[in-house]
């Protein structure tokens, strides 16, 4: 049973951690069943669902089939996967078997489904009974609660920790150096170590350059500069590391209470109490004087929400730091590539403040840093200032809207007349796709599921019956009836990370779960752009909270008031999360810009492509 | 941020006879022993706006002003006062300066203000929208309990009643509807196609227009230009252009300079798309709605324009300074419960009682009120919720109550004053008895003359 177990591991993509998927992994209880295998072996096989090459490359089960085939001893694991992974991995691996369910699901419609559950109960029973469930379920269950804080813990110390090693580290290797140089001083620069000591005021300013002798004193002094830097607000700030959160909010131009009674699990994202952010952004409109009006413009409607959705709020950050360019004049004395550098960094902040960036907007930042850190210093600034400008128009209208245009044309050829389609919430691309597809006369029906409390399906929904096309609306409490019908689920993307994991609007998740056990094929349309090399094997370690009075009010109903006034209780700790993962083994189909593909050749894209940003 | 502020400092306003004369212009009234212009011009300048223009109608006031200015603003603010002929409106007073406005939007603020809101809240909600017009509205300041009672109060606020009605959309952001006071008792007109857009408009008494307003440049120069007999900002221009905002005549100009500005030399037909895409993202309000409806139907999408509006908090301190009542108003909540505005700080009693004033035997000095510099009083005076200027000179046995005192007035023994305003340089003879009355500049009252709610002023100052 075991060599058989392994491979399987292996071939799951990580996210089996999620609370959704372990819940029918723990009601399993039945006894290892050896058909497992089977379906594996047909993965390779071309045979697989219909839609596209859905395949699952070999080469790569091969590599991690090798590093993990010792997956049992849990330690191995941490050097391949980094510190931080290492807690997630090993439930990860214990569980994989259950991950697996979905990839036979999709790929072998005979297969009964049942089969590799159970199998994969039976393989990792032993470690199962040890680990907590799901994250969900964690949270519930009371005996289960102390390991999950535990964990929890673990996760909060975890970077602290590293970071001190790697400083240690530079500290211990400083010291090597300067003893080793210390030791060739004796012989030669013996003279300058005396004078060094002697005229110590002038030899300041050397020692910084290049005398390796004064290192070690030096680095000391030098190392609470380095930590300051590292401060500076992370996209991934763990906000349930106190001191760093004292530390960002005294830098923050945002003033941002923290809301009181937040999930435990969630503690690590911010959470701010809303209401207060915007007035108090709004009274200092004339102080900030280091935001570009722009920019400024722009941090507003994300703060209010007059913004949403990946592809647009990318835009208007980029269109703004393109304003922001153009009125850009180097300070005398100043380098503009440095100087701008740090502007555009003091902007990322402070939107960063006003809301989380999204990792398309990451990736566009970095295009945008790495343009302008490899700006010809030849250049004169207005030169240098057209190119960067010329170069964001072309970042939008290469990578975002004409990567919109191939996946409208790649996903139409998908869309057959008769078919009918569900989409969930609202998502441009999607939106294009049926628009287009309905251009060209083709005959579908679209479901649109929506959920509370963004309610963004209605505004597609309004686009749509607009334009003459046939349209069921219904909620996601419904998808589950709704699924029946449906012959192909199109969703959107924040964001695709490199373990083929979709990260989307809280609910896609659900609806891709849905679609998968109903054997309809799920196809994420999402430019090339958006993919992230992060692998994330959860939704809980990086997400963003909504506002939760959010959830708690029902506009309009104002006879829907049960929770009025309980947002200070104690006991009482709602939760708004506006993402979610879904798991590579939902997706049928990625469509990109860089053509249909499996959610395993993400990584490809990534490691091929993603450099291309780099130097378009 | 590329904001121009304009304070309006109007001239010599009617409806503050007696209190205003030749060498007191309106801005120029004291509150709390300041001239009510330094409020605004402070509070502009907490929030980093050194750059002001001022408009003053009249010669004469805009000397008395801008040397005030220069006085005490010295180094702290740069301020260019500009005189425009009395009589213009403030709509015309921006005419005249139209060619000084250069910034991509113009603040407006009117020099009577006094209030704590932050201009940066109005220009920033003007921003977010990308609005034509922002305006300030505050709750009507509840006209505190007038201790004295009088009819003569009561009647005055019945008369200064002239309520604004608002009509606003269901996210409180926009503005379907504006009617200044005067049109108060017509029946209330409301275009349909607006309440069709918007679905549903709130229609509110209760708020007040600060006259506080931020527009687009290219708007407000434009309307300014092509309607000649516009005459005031708020009764004429804030109305049009609430009337309009579904059928934008305006604009043209400024859109077009906007897409200049942004200079986007993509293919045309991405640039709309992208347009398209941005606008399907935000959430759309209704006047995008209604131009998205249209684009359906018409071939020419309908120009439309947002009036937006910043509703300020209720906690907050607003009002103007447009009335007698509101000018006694002001001056008690001043130093009573918005005494944080004041910038002074006030003694155990909470009152402030300059040093260098004397104060008789036996003479109290109640919570809410303020003694200027020099001021001497006799003994056996009780002054309650008043405020006294600087260097006057009060007798023995006299009562104030509910008023203001301004600078050198001189008050003889027993004299007892209610509810009133005396102006600089008046003199109360002994036993005086005024109620509920308004005293101009420099008259004075003869011995033992009882007055009731009636204005004084001398004769030969028309």
């Amino acid at each position: 049973m075991d060599p058989r177990r392994v491979p399987r591991t292996v071939i799951d993509p990580k996210v089996r951690h999620v609370g959704f998927i372990t819940a029918p992994d723990r009601s399993n209880s039945g006894p290892p069943d050896p058909i497992p295998s089977s379906p594996r072996a047909s993965d390779f096989s071309p045979s697989g669902n219909s839609l596209s090459p859905v395949m699952i490359p070999p080469p790569r089960h091969l590599s991690t089939d090798l590093s993990r085939h010792f997956p049992h001893p849990p330690p191995p694991h941490s050097p391949l996967r980094g510190p931080r992974a290492v807690e997630y991995s090993i439930p990860a691996g214990s569980y994989n078997p259950s991950e697996f369910l979905s990839p036979s699901a999709t790929t072998e419609f005979s297969e009964d489904p049942l089969s590799p559950r159970s199998g994969r109960k039976g393989s990792s029973g032993k470690f199962a009974s040890s680990l907590p469930a799901g994250g969900f379920e964690m949270a519930l269950a009371k005996q289960n609660n102390g390991e999950v804080h535990k964990e929890k813990k673990v996760a909060g110390e975890k970077p602290l920790k590293e970071k001190t090693t790697k400083a240690e580290r530079r500290a211990m290797q400083e010291a090597q150096r300067a003893a080793k140089a210390a030791a060739k001083g004796e012989g030669g620069n013996a003279g300058v170590n005396s004078t060094n000591t002697v005229k110590s005021v002038k030899a300041v300013p050397q020692r910084k350059d290049n005398s390796p002798l004064a290192a070690p004193s030096e680095k000391k002094g030098g190392q609470p500069d380095k930590d300051k830097k590292k401060d500076a607000p992370h996209p991934r700030m763990q906000f349930d590391d106190e001191n760093r959160v004292e530390k960002a909010k005294k830098r923050s131009v945002v003033k941002q209470t923290e809301s009181r009674n937040r999930v435990e699990l969630f503690r690590h994202l911010p959470q701010y109490e809303h209401g207060t952010r915007l007035p108090d952004l709004e009274s200092k409109f004339f102080q900030l004087n280091s935001v570009h009006p722009a920019v400024y413009k722009v941090g507003m409607q994300y703060l209010a929400g007059n913004i949403s959705g990946g592809n647009n709020r990318c835009m208007a950050m980029l269109q703004a730091f393109q304003e922001s360019i153009k009125d850009y004049s180097t300070p005398p004395e100043k380098a503009l590539i440095r100087d701008l550098t740090a502007k555009i960094n003091s902007y990322v902040s402070f939107l960063i403040e006003c809301r989380p960036l999204s990792m398309s907007m990451g990736n566009a930042i970095r295009l945008l840093k790495t343009r302008i850190a490899k700006l010809p210093l030849s250049l004169s600034e207005a030169e240098a200032k057209a190119s960067l400008v010329s170069d964001i128009d072309r970042f939008i209208s290469e990578k975002i809207m004409l990567a919109d245009k191939v996946i409208v044309k790649q996903a139409v050829t998908k869309i057959r007349d008769g078919d009918v389609l569900l989409t969930y919430a609202s998502s441009s691309a999607v939106e294009m796709i049926l628009l287009h597809a309905h251009e060209l006369g083709k005959q579908f029906r679209v479901v649109i599921v929506d959920s509370r409390p963004k309610l963004e399906g209605q505004k597609l929904l309004r686009r749509l019956v607009q334009k003459g096309i046939s349209c069921t609306y219904t909620h996601i409490n419904a998808v589950s009836y709704v699924m029946h019908e449906v012959t192909r689920v199109f969703l959107g993307a924040s964001s695709i990370l490199s373990n083929g994991t979709v990260y989307s609007r809280v609910g896609s998740a659900c609806v891709a779960m849905v679609a998968n056990q109903f054997r309809v094929p799920v196809l994420i349309c999402c430019e090339a752009y958006k993919f992230h090399e992060r692998v994330q094997l959860d939704s809980i370690c990086s997400n963003e909270l909504g506002d939760p009075d959010a959830i708690s009010n029902v506009p309009g109903r104002k006879d829907i008031n049960y929770l009025d006034g309980w947002s200070n209780s104690e006991n009482l700790r709602p939760l708004n999360l506006m993402y979610d993962a879904t798991p590579s083994d939902y997706v049928s189909v990625i469509i990109t810009d860089y053509g249909m593909i499996p959610p395993t050749s993400v990584p490809v894209i990534v490691r091929e492509y993603g450099r291309e940003y780099l130097w378009v | 941020m590329d904001f121009q502020v304009v304070v309006l400092a109007g001239g010599f306003s009617k409806t503050l006879v007696p209190l205003v004369s030749k060498e007191v212009p309106k801005v120029l009234l004291p509150v709390a022993n300041r001239p009510v212009l330094s409020y605004v011009l402070e509070l502009l300048e907490q929030n980093d706006l050194r750059k002001l223009v001022k408009v003053v109608e009249g010669e004469s006031a805009a000397l008395l002003i801008s040397s005030w200015i220069s006085s005490t603003f010295v180094d702290r603010l740069q301020v260019e006062v500009t005189a425009v002929p009395e009589d213009v409106g403030t709509a015309g007073a921006l005419r005249a300066i139209d060619h000084r406005l250069t910034a991509k939007d113009i603040l407006v603020l009117s020099g009577d203000l006094v209030s704590e809101i932050p201009p940066g809240a109005v220009a920033a909600a003007h921003r977010r929208h990308d609005a034509a017009v922002t305006a300030m509205l505050c709750s009507v300041p509840v006209s505190g309990p007038s201790e004295s009672g009088s009819s003569g109060a009561k009647d005055k606020t019945k008369k200064a009643g002239r309520y604004n009605i608002v009509g606003l959309d269901p996210t409180k952001q926009f503005l379907l509807h504006i009617a200044a006071g005067a049109e108060m008792d017509k029946d209330i007109r409301v275009q349909k196609s607006i309440l069709r857009a918007a679905g549903q408009m709130e229609i509110r008494a209760d708020l007040m227009d600060a006259h506080m307003y931020a527009f687009k440049r290219s708007v407000l120069q434009e309307v300014l230009n092509q309607k000649e007999n516009f005459q005031s900002l708020r009764r004429d221009v804030l109305p049009y252009l609430v009337r309009t905002q579904l059928r934008s005549e305006l604009f043209l100009n400024g859109a077009q300079s906007d897409e200049n500005g942004s200079g986007m030399d993509a293919v045309q037909n991405s640039k709309v798309l992208l347009s398209q895409l941005l606008a399907n993202a935000s959430t759309p309000s209704f006047h995008e709605m209604y131009a998205l409806d249209s684009a359906e139907s018409a071939p020419i999408s309908r120009k439309t324009h947002k009036c937006c509006v910043y509703i300020a908090n209720k906690s907050k301190y607003c009002a103007r300074l447009n009335s007698i009542q509101a000018f006694s108003d002001i001056n008690r909540d001043i130093v009573g419960d918005a005494s944080h505005i004041s910038g002074y700080n006030f003694s155990n009693h909470n009152n402030i009682i300059h040093p260098s004033a004397v104060l008789g035997s036996k003479t109290t000095v109640g919570p809410h009120c303020m003694v200027g510099e020099g001021s001497q009083m006799g003994d056996k005076c009780s002054v309650k919720k008043s405020v006294i200027g600087r260097h006057c000179r009060i007798g023995s046995n006299v009562k104030i109550v509910n008023s203001v005192v301004m600078n050198h007035v001189s008050i003889g023994d027993g004299c007892s004053i209610q509810g009133s305003i005396i102006c600089s340089n008046v003199q109360l003879q002994e036993r005086a008895v005024l109620k509920d009355c308004q005293v101009g500049a420099s008259f004075v009252v003869t011995a033992g003359s009882e007055y009731k709610g009636e204005s004084l002023a001398k004769k030969e100052k028309q």
